[in-house]
């Protein structure tokens, strides 16, 4: 009986020859924090009376939720972080260097057959380059941090296969947003999503990383990608450690298998306030927008910023609407400068601001006012979630969010792919 | 152990943005401050409303979203004895365990606001005494049992130096 690439990773790691709903307690490669988690993972890290983290260089923090600064309680927490990561050598990205989620990968930091944790719900996003890789909470990366292993139940692992090729205008977003809808929010809870098929193969790895980042959207531990040529190549262009990519073998046993053929699919939108609420975007085409976003860990990558820039060119937000761009890392940002990407964003009359979340998550960079619409490319669209509960988050592709700043309601990209 | 209290009903889905929004949790790590703002955003009264020892109970998926400690943190610090729902979401779930707030995983369609709840964790049953029913528990793991009864993870890492669940 075969094994898949959770229960191969969890074994490798482990050095048992585990299988679904085994525990065991497995080696960790990386381990990684945010500002929003860090302090309470200092904390325990004292708590648990240890002097120094298990592998400074296979640790990291990294100030992107709510930054820079905008109060000064948030400016205490920040320098908690920079304390502590000065005392113990790790990695720290301090404001500006981006989202945790692109720099870690970006940096080089994890490579194919990994196992990693972060104190981040959205570290799932690596499972796109092979690496098993979840969100965890703070007292678990202390314990992470103290002892470099992590306790884990081998999840049982649900397979998509995902046929057809996407048509133009329809983009990996569109794609995930489609398999949360229909699997809904806790429809793969405690177990791991697989992604295979030929729209996966056709996908770059900016792509892929907006699926396996949006895993935790349906429940999922971590979404995980089989390596090939391209995943390959974007490691060596970026890693320079030595790597075993892990496959699933042809006979291993899945809790269940779904098939999909995405060859007719429509950009597709998830309402508010959750993100299994979606809908195909014809059904809410013609809503007002007040404010778009383009960025986050979700979609904030050269290529997204390359798709809305294509759209946006020689064209004006909707003087009743205000797009924010945030680049998902100072690398991204200079990429899109030299590509005159950001140009174009600022032309178009977009608020290009730091490298790291943007308003996300509600702490700075553009809380809406009570009763607004927004579109934004994130991943999450609860009531409140960018710091306004009487504000309506809809979430979409890149295409989607620029087609809808310029004529201020929600459009359907298509409208400008020629 | 037993807990009494009384209900607190929320529906499914309960996020943990809902349980402590990010506008409040990115500025402080002082618990009781983000106690006051637990649940805020569903109900703005709702830690006026709470007694020490109360229920929070919920649907399925209770949890889910952001691994955001501070939520179990700040529901321990709000004086909930337990939250108890039909499934919870994974992160949230080895959260609680970690920080020791007590999981109860139960048909919770049969539990209404306001209802009085009186728990036997030892023998793993719920007595709804409003109602007069009994409901059976799922039991916790033997992992998470250990690391709970050593008093979370802390006290788990103090005590042996690292994991051991021999």
């Amino acid at each position: 009986m075969g094994k898949t690439i959770a229960e191969k990773i969890l074994s490798n790691k482990s050095g048992q020859n585990c299988r679904a709903n085994d525990i065991v307690i497995a080696d960790l490669d990386f381990v990684m924090a945010q500002d929003g988690t860090s302090g309470l993972a200092i904390q325990a890290f004292e708590e648990m009376q240890a002097k120094k983290v298990f592998d400074p260089q296979r640790v990291a923090m990294v100030i992107d939720h709510s930054s820079p600064s905008p109060l000064a309680g948030v400016s205490a927490l920040h320098k908690q972080i920079r304390v502590f990561a000065n005392e113990q050598d790790i990695n720290l990205y301090d404001i500006g260097n981006g989202v945790c989620h692109q720099l870690v990968p970006e940096q080089g930091h994890v490579v194919p057959g990994d196992l990693v944790i972060g104190a981040d719900s959205h570290t799932c996003t690596y499972g796109a380059i092979n690496v098993f890789s979840t969100g965890v909470g703070s007292t678990d990366m202390a314990a992470g941090m103290v002892s470099g292993k992590l306790w884990f139940k081998v999840p049982e692992t649900i397979k998509f296969i995902i046929n057809g090729k996407l048509p133009a205008g329809v983009y990996s977003k569109d794609l995930i947003l489609y398999l949360i809808g229909d699997v809904t929010a806790d429809g793969a809870t405690y177990r791991a999503a697989e992604y295979v098929g030929e729209a996966i193969s056709n996908l770059s790895i900016d792509a892929r990383f907006t699926i396996s980042n949006m895993a935790i959207e349906m429940g999922a531990k971590c979404g995980l990608m089989e390596a090939d040529q391209k995943t390959f190549d974007w490691v060596k262009e970026h890693s320079q450690r030595e790597f075993t990519p892990v496959k699933a073998d042809p006979d291993a046993v899945y809790a269940w298998i779904k098939e999909y053929n995405v060859s007719n699919l429509e950009p597709q939108i998830a309402k508010p306030h959750t993100v299994d609420n979606v809908a195909p975007i014809s059904e809410v085409a013609g809503i007002p927008i007040q404010q778009g976003v383009i960025g986050t860990c979700t979609n904030g990558r050269i290529e997204d910023l390359r798709i809305a820039a294509a759209i946006l060119k020689g064209k004006k937000v909707n003087r009743h609407t205000r797009l924010i761009v945030a680049p998902s890392s100072r690398q991204t940002m200079i990429q899109a400068m030299r590509e005159g990407l950001i140009e174009i964003f600022m032309e178009s009359g977009a608020a290009v601001v730091t490298p790291g979340c943007g308003p996300c998550v509600g702490t700075h960079n553009g809380v809406p006012s009570d009763g607004e619409n927004v579109i934004s490319t994130a991943n999450r669209n609860f009531k409140g979630r960018m710091g306004n509960p009487t504000s309506f988050i809809y979430l979409g592709s890149p295409a989607s969010v620029a087609a809808s700043v310029i004529y201020g309601k929600i459009t359907d990209p298509r409208e400008f792919i020629k | 152990m037993n807990l009494q209290g009384k209900v607190h009903k929320f529906a499914n889905d309960v996020n943990t943005d809902y349980i402590i929004s990010g506008r409040h949790k990115f500025k402080t790590l002082d618990m009781k401050e983000l106690a006051r703002h637990v649940m805020e955003d569903l109900d703005p009264d709702f830690y006026s409303k709470v007694t020490p020892g109360d229920f929070i109970v919920a649907g399925s998926n209770f949890g889910c979203g952001s691994s955001r400690e501070q939520a179990p943190m700040a529901i321990i610090y709000a004086d909930i004895s337990a939250v108890i729902a039909k499934s919870f979401a994974r992160i949230f779930y080895r959260n609680c365990i970690n920080t020791g707030l007590p999981l109860i995983e139960c048909d919770t369609d049969g539990i209404d606001a306001g209802d009085k709840l009186e728990i036997d964790l030892s023998a793993g049953v719920l007595h709804n005494l409003s109602k007069g029913t009994d409901i059976p528990i799922t039991p916790l793991p033997a992992v998470m049992l250990k690391i709970l009864n050593d008093g979370g993870l802390v006290e788990h890492f103090k005590k042996y130096g690292g994991f051991n669940f021999d």
